[in-house]
């Protein structure tokens, strides 16, 4: 198998006394999507963090393509091509769609923006993600959350990144967006990416994960191939209930 | 008619329509003093009120660029303040060149701005808190600098009390800029639709963009007629206005101005999208300090002194009113380097307009709190409509 494009080892992470990551490995490989799943403050927003330079970890090892790596900030990892779409979208309101996809890396033209060529490739980058906005000359603010989220994780794609890690995408979707989003996810795959997608919906996660990974307070509660686990098993490991795949996890509120 | 208008309204509230709800409020408040005393268009007027502007308004410009950023210096008053001082002492008591002085108090102007910038970024505190006590800091150096007889008088004849009260552009100079800056815009514009046909971009049509520099061409050179009728363009009112021309493009046109527009919109997403924040809040607070600075020189050029009353409260907020009943929002990231140019001509001709209509300066403050209470409420309703 050929090296993982991203790995942690031994990653920790605590706020205070609250322990958000401890000792967590992940391996990331192109052409493979990666779910993270777990209950709200299981440390997905964490780890996410992490892997996006926008926190910096207490302890462990980050290595992109097997070169070890600090990711200091956003802009940093960046530049190793790590790519994030934050569960907030992380966009200006007051920006228009150009200058948000373009934030901190505008395309010049002596010493001026280039606001040609940044319209120009805007439209094309959206189109290819069959995006649809009425303007990419309107705030972002005046958008709906599908068409900023489309807007975030065009963003993301610009540069040509190596990884992208999406934090809770379809937090905010309707099932439509949803089934258009996880069609997304499968297009960046086949373009040889490496995706890590958060969620705490089970449903949306089988869908399109090769791989799903369960935290559960801060550590690694179990890997699953995401073509066998059944839902009992993954929602076992969520809650942390033994024994999964026996209908013990089913039980309580059954009739 | 009534569909119509509640479309132009909300138009307006949502802040749409940039600069042209200030354009309409300053053609109401020149015709409402006009028809109560018909000196008010008067050229000689005009031409009082422009040169009047000048200082007020180039403090107003720093104000603009650190609302951007969603934050306000205090001390806007104080430094410019320090500037007259040290402008005055270095070169009438010291006798050093004007031009040195004058440099060196936009640098102590800059300075202030540099440690408000770092306070700012490493501490975390509001600008409107830490710039109070920076007021104070300041405004003790400039009593120091005064010294003890506290007033100092500028000779009549130094190039600086006659840059900024009787420098006039000459016709011929006017005119010359006037033709240079229309052709200019004309030729950006061609240029700028030219491009974007050629990428099959929408562009505007060739009779809008007639349309577009029609108007700047009438207003550019109705306003030189009718100035030169009198005494012309001061040249400390042509600087204000190139500055502003300056800062406007520097926010629209450059990776700074789209850095800070973008920190004033949300400072964490723009330095998760790799902006460096910090630096952009540095430049901010150094660009509204240094103009500070320029605002405090040109106002003593202005009144040939200065002494403890220049840059006293009131000119801080007659700065900020001017910023945003120019239509620059107090809650950041929204707003144009013309709204100081623009609010600064309402606020001068509310004041002026107000003495000539018989009124006293308790009438000229109680009107120009009304404009700026209307300025404050439009934009809160403007950010409650954007939000939807
Ligand atoms: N900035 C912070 N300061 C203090 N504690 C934090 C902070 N961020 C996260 N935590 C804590 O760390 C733990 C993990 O939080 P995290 O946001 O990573 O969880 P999550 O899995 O993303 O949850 P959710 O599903 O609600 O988004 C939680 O206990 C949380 O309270
Ligand atoms: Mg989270």
């Amino acid at each position: 198998m050929s090296a993982p494009v991203l790995s942690l080892r031994a990653v920790a992470k605590s706020y205070g006394a609250a322990r958000a990551l401890d000792g967590v490995d992940v391996e990331l490989h192109r052409h493979e999507v990666l779910a993270v799943i777990g209950d709200s403050g299981a440390g997905k927003s964490t780890l996410v963090g992490v892997m996006s330079g926008n926190q910096r970890p207490d302890a462990g090892e980050i290595a992109v393509d097997d070169r070890p790596v600090t990711l200091a900030s956003p802009a940093v990892a960046r530049s190793h091509g790590i790519a994030s779409v934050f569960q907030d979208l992380a966009l200006a309101p007051n920006l228009d769609v150009v200058e948000n996809l373009f934030l901190g890396a505008e395309l010049t033209r002596g010493r001026l923006l280039d606001e040609v060529s940044m319209e120009k490739q805007a439209w094309e980058l959206l189109g290819q993600l069959a995006v649809r906005v009425p303007s990419v000359r309107v705030p972002v603010g005046a958008l709906s959350a599908a068409q900023r989220q489309g807007v975030a994780i065009a963003r993301s794609l610009l540069g040509d990144p190596k990884v992208i890690v999406l934090d809770e995408p379809t937090a905010s979707l309707g099932i439509r967006q949803t089934a258009e989003f996880l069609t997304l996810v499968e297009r960046l795959r086949s373009r040889g990416l490496g995706v890590v997608v958060t969620s705490h919906s089970l449903v949306d996660v089988h869908a399109v994960a090769d791989r799903i990974m369960v935290l559960r307070l801060g550590r690694v509660n179990g890997e699953f191939d995401a073509s066998v686990a059944t839902q009992e098993e993954l929602l076992a490991a969520v809650t942390g209930v033994e024994s999964p795949g026996n209908g013990a996890v089913r039980g309580g509120g059954a009739r | 008619m009534i569909a119509a208008f509640s479309g132009t309204w909300h138009r307006v509230r949502s802040g749409e329509l940039g600069v042209l709800p200030v354009v309409g409020l300053l053609a109401l408040v020149w015709l409402v003093f006009q028809a109560i005393n018909p000196a008010f268009l008067s050229s000689d007027n005009l031409v009082n009120l422009t040169q009047q502007s000048a200082a007020t308004g180039v403090i107003a410009l720093g104000v603009v660029v650190l609302l951007h950023v969603g934050q306000l210096d205090l001390s806007i008053g104080a430094v410019s303040g320090l500037a007259a001082a040290i402008t005055a002492v270095t070169s009438v008591q010291w006798g050093w060149s004007q031009g040195v002085s004058v440099l060196v108090a936009l640098g102590v102007g800059l300075a202030v701005g540099l440690v408000y910038g770092m306070v700012h970024t490493r501490l975390g505190v509001p600008g409107f808190v830490f710039t109070l006590a920076g007021l104070l800091l300041v405004t003790g150096l400039q009593l120091r600098v005064l010294g003890p007889t506290g007033s100092i008088n500028l000779p009549f004849e130094t190039p600086l009390v006659y840059l900024s009260q009787r420098a006039f552009l000459a016709p011929a100079a006017s005119w010359t800029l006037v033709a240079l800056i229309a052709a200019g815009y004309v030729a950006a514009r061609l240029v700028e639709r030219s491009r974007r046909l050629r990428v099959d971009l929408p562009a505007e049509s060739l009779g809008a963009l007639a349309a577009r520099c029609a108007v700047l061409v009438a207003l550019l050179v109705g306003g030189v007629a009718y100035l030169g009728t009198n005494r012309g363009v001061g040249v400390a009112f042509a600087v204000f206005v190139a500055l502003v021309a300056a800062v406007d493009f520097a926010l629209r046109r450059t990776r700074w101005g789209r850095s800070v527009r973008a920190v004033g919109g949300d400072a964490d997403a723009a330095r998760k999208a790799g902006v460096p924040v910090r630096r952009v809040f540095v430049s901010a607070f150094v660009v509204s300090s240094t103009m500070a600075a320029l605002g405090g020189v040109l106002a003593t050029g202005r009144l040939a002194a200065a002494n403890q009353g220049t840059g006293e409260v009131e000119l801080v907020l007659t700065a900020i009113a001017a910023a945003v009943i120019g239509g620059t929002s107090l809650f950041g990231g929204r707003g144009s380097a013309w709204s100081a140019l623009l609010g600064v001509l309402v606020v001068q001709s509310v004041s002026t307009g107000v003495l000539l209509a018989g009124g006293d300066y308790s009438m000229r403050l109680v009107v120009t709190g009304l404009v700026f209470t209307v300025a404050i409420w439009l934009d809160a309703v403007a950010r409650r409509a954007r939000r939807g």
